[in-house]
């Protein structure tokens, strides 16, 4: 992998990696301006490829929300499930991207304090670097 | 640039015959196994008659036995196992759209010109593995990238759904859950659902259960009040509990397509393919709008074009209700009800089998099964039954049906076909 950030292949390896290194990294089309938080080489709404590296502020906003008691394989082995159910959702960037994230730091099993609309901000600190997924916690 | 000219298929087609295998769970039952019963099934439908060897092509959709069964290449093994080699037959995957694609394919392929009978199925053999592998399969029709690392399974993007949808209008959990003792009413008359039962039924059941254990009865009142409950109908994904999400199913499902032309040497009965369509969707994060799946509003549109009528025209409609939120959003998507009135409209009883817009007459996923890959074309047949009155004791009260509708989602919306069926 490149040091040079630039250089670096707009996929999600290169998504991930970033995210290891610190930095929540989307990908914004030269030629309109769109931004994405996925690492999409080709701009769906412009068709353009001239795409390049933006750095993400990491606040966000929480748009809508689940949580969820049935965990997958990689979250069970986390300790989440029947007893111990996590929260997910998509969050609206403050950059005006929205991204699929977990939600930490929110009592999953009364979703019914949960609020959509709350302020977040990206959660280092809760990415695991084996298994890298976006991880938001309440600002 | 995207062409907007109207679409017509070059030739008609029409349905002559329908067959599904009994839907439920059958560990003695490969997919091989199920699709042959469904095709016995279809073959009995023929008036006149069909043999393998009349079909020129096939169209097979399959989700994923790769996982489920570790079986590939799952067409030639139908096929062969019909007696219908050498024709050719190809397997056709957009998850759980899978046979509706597939039976679009095999539409344009009589429409071409290239083949006047045609062969389209569906097939899906899940408990093989158990529910935890399952929701894996499952979840794999996500996007394995920016999804399912944040922790999305597949009724928690369904359970996201909801909660927008309880957030933009006045959806609330009750809504949800009477979409469900709805759908498992019509199933109770379904000889092929996995679930004859309706929720009082299963209610009544683990009262009757509990008092034979000498354990205390559970005082629940209504259905409402035991799908309330979490020890009965545990959370799954927040708003969506076991009873929102439809069941892990072994099932079958196929039916004859002909060129129109050639239908009354089939049947007295054919049903027209007046209109299908077919669109593409993004991920939920990236969809225009989080109530609503942007693919089932262009197919619908499209279907609606082409067969040159509009949503107040359809007389019945098999939607795709993997979760209970799925029938009400689709509701909405396929115009018959405004943006936020789906929920309404079920609690006014307009999508009950009695009502003026009658939802999953079959059951729906959630009641008949959901056997993945054969889902799409197992609507198709509902439709096609009720359009000629052989809908047995869930037969629609309405002397005058003409169009049917179905709708069928791969994912959460990546794909969506939707079809308008016309009675011949």
């Amino acid at each position: 992998m490149s040091t040079d950030q630039s250089a670096r292949p707009f996929n999600a390896v290169s998504f991930y990696a970033f995210l290891k290194e610190g930095k929540f990294m989307g990908v914004r089309c030269r030629e309109n301006g769109n931004l994405y938080a996925e690492a999409r080489p080709i701009d769906p709404v412009s068709h353009s490829n001239d795409m390049e590296w933006h750095e993400l502020s990491g606040r966000a906003t929480l748009s809508t929300f689940t949580c969820i008691s049935v965990a997958p394989a990689s979250l069970e082995a986390k300790g989440f499930g029947r007893n111990n159910p996590y929260c997910t959702g998509i969050v609206t960037l403050e950059e005006g991207p929205r991204i699929s994230a977990r939600i930490a730091g929110v009592d999953a099993a009364n979703p019914q304090n949960i609020r959509t609309g709350m302020a977040l901000e990206l959660d280092l600190g809760e990415i695991d670097p084996d298994e890298p997924g976006l991880v938001f916690r309440p600002a | 640039m995207a062409t907007t000219r109207p679409r017509r298929l070059a030739r008609q087609v029409s349905i002559v015959g329908a067959g599904l295998s009994q839907f439920g769970a059958y560990a003695d039952k490969s997919s091989r196994d199920l699709f042959v019963e469904a095709f016995l099934d279809m073959q009995g439908t023929i008036d006149t008659g069909i043999s393998a060897s009349d079909i020129e092509a096939g169209y097979l959709g399959n989700y994923s036995a790769d996982l489920f069964e570790h079986q590939g290449h799952t067409a030639p093994i139908m096929a062969d196992w019909l007696g219908m080699t050498p024709t050719p037959i190809t397997r056709v995957e957009n998850a759980c759209a899978s046979s509706g694609s597939a039976l679009r394919e095999g539409v344009m392929a009589i429409a071409s010109g290239m083949y006047d009978v045609v062969l389209v199925g569906g097939v899906e053999k899940m408990t093989s593995l158990p529910t935890e592998g399952v929701t894996d399969v499952l979840a794999s029709a996500a996007d394995g990238l920016y999804e399912v690392p944040a922790g999305l399974t597949f009724p928690g993007i369904f359970g996201a759904i909801a909660k927008a949808h309880m957030d933009r209008y006045e959806t609330n959990l009750d809504h949800l859950l009477k979409v469900g003792i709805k759908n498992h009413e019509n199933g109770k008359l379904n000889p092929k659902a996995q679930f004859q039962v309706t929720i009082r039924d299963m209610m009544d059941r683990r009262k009757a259960r509990s008092e034979q254990r000498g354990e205390p009865v559970p005082d629940w009142s209504d259905e409402l009040d035991f799908l309330n409950d979490a020890r009965a109908n545990p959370w799954i994904a927040w708003p969506l509990r076991l009873y929102d999400c439809a069941p892990i199913t072994d099932g079958a499902s196929c039916v004859l397509l002909v060129a129109s032309e050639i239908a009354e040497q089939f049947t007295d009965k054919p049903v027209h393919v007046a209109g299908i369509g077919q669109a593409t969707g993004r991920p939920l994060h990236d969809a225009d709008e989080l109530t609503s799946l942007s693919a089932a509003k262009v197919a619908s549109a499209q279907a609606y074009e082409m067969a040159g009528i509009g949503p107040e025209q359809i007389a019945l409609a098999e939607v795709h209700d993997c979760f209970t939120i799925a029938e009400i959003v689709a509701s909405e998507d396929l115009g018959f009800f405004a943006p936020g009135e789906g929920p309404h409209a079920v609690d006014q009883g307009r999508t009950a089998r009695t009502g003026d817009r009658p939802i999953n007459t079959s059951g729906g996923l959630k009641a008949k099964g959901h056997p993945v890959g054969a889902s799409g074309v197992a609507q198709v047949i509902e439709v096609y039954k009720q359009l000629r009155g052989e809908a047995g004791d869930r037969q629609l009260d309405n002397p005058n049906l003409e169009f049917g509708l179905t709708h069928n989602v791969g994912g959460t919306g990546g794909t969506c076909v939707v079809n308008v069926l016309q009675r011949g």
